[in-house]
């Protein structure tokens, strides 16, 4: 039981974080959403992970926290100075 | 320890709401990387943390991801607010004070 409501209120965040990303005015708007978004999926996959039982979940999460990372800091560079 | 764990996971799960709620909310790129950066870094970590907690055989596993976002989630924020500030977007309204204002138009030529 609890476990559903934990997951619901994660999703809600990440679709707040969306509608942030849809609605953001400018370039970096998105990027600080998207970002955001991205960590609070991989706190949601480890704890999906702990619902269904499968410890497969752990290892998506974390090459999911390395590709966020690495975009992350791919799209700063590129606000930047350019490509 | 269940209970231990969620309690833990429970802290974590009202964090991470809170930061994508600042997120949605607030005015202006700056007070939303603010937002999105420290509830979420706290909330991840004592989610991910809680999880190893309720089960003791992923604790390695679980505690690895939880410092890795603990290391690259404000190296992330911090590129992403530089970048902001070089590629001009302004501050809201309602701020006082601007102490990098040269570093930014610096960037912008």
């Amino acid at each position: 039981m609890e476990e559903i409501v934990f997951l619901v209120i994660i999703g809600a965040g990440v679709i707040l974080c969306l509608l942030r990303m849809v609605k953001g005015p400018t370039a970096p708007d998105r990027a600080v959403a998207v970002d955001t978004a991205s960590t609070v999926t991989t706190a949601l996959l480890v704890f999906l992970g702990y619902t269904f039982k499968r410890s497969i979940y752990l290892d998506v999460s974390l090459v999911y926290a390395v590709l966020t990372f690495i975009g992350a800091v791919a799209i700063a560079r590129y606000l930047e100075r350019g490509i | 320890m269940h209970l231990v764990g969620m309690l833990v996971t429970g802290f974590g799960v009202i964090f991470l709401f809170l930061g994508s709620l600042g997120i949605f909310r607030l005015p202006d790129v700056y007070n939303r990387l603010q937002a999105g950066t420290k509830c979420t870094t706290l909330g991840a970590f004592s989610t991910i943390i809680g999880v190893g907690i309720m089960e003791p055989s992923w604790f390695w596993k679980c505690l690895i991801i939880a410092v890795f976002i603990l290391l690259t989630n404000p190296i992330s924020s911090h590129a992403l607010g530089r970048a902001s500030c070089k590629s001009g977007v302004s501050l809201c309204k309602k701020t006082v004070v601007n102490k990098s204002k040269d570093f930014c138009k610096e960037g912008k030529k």
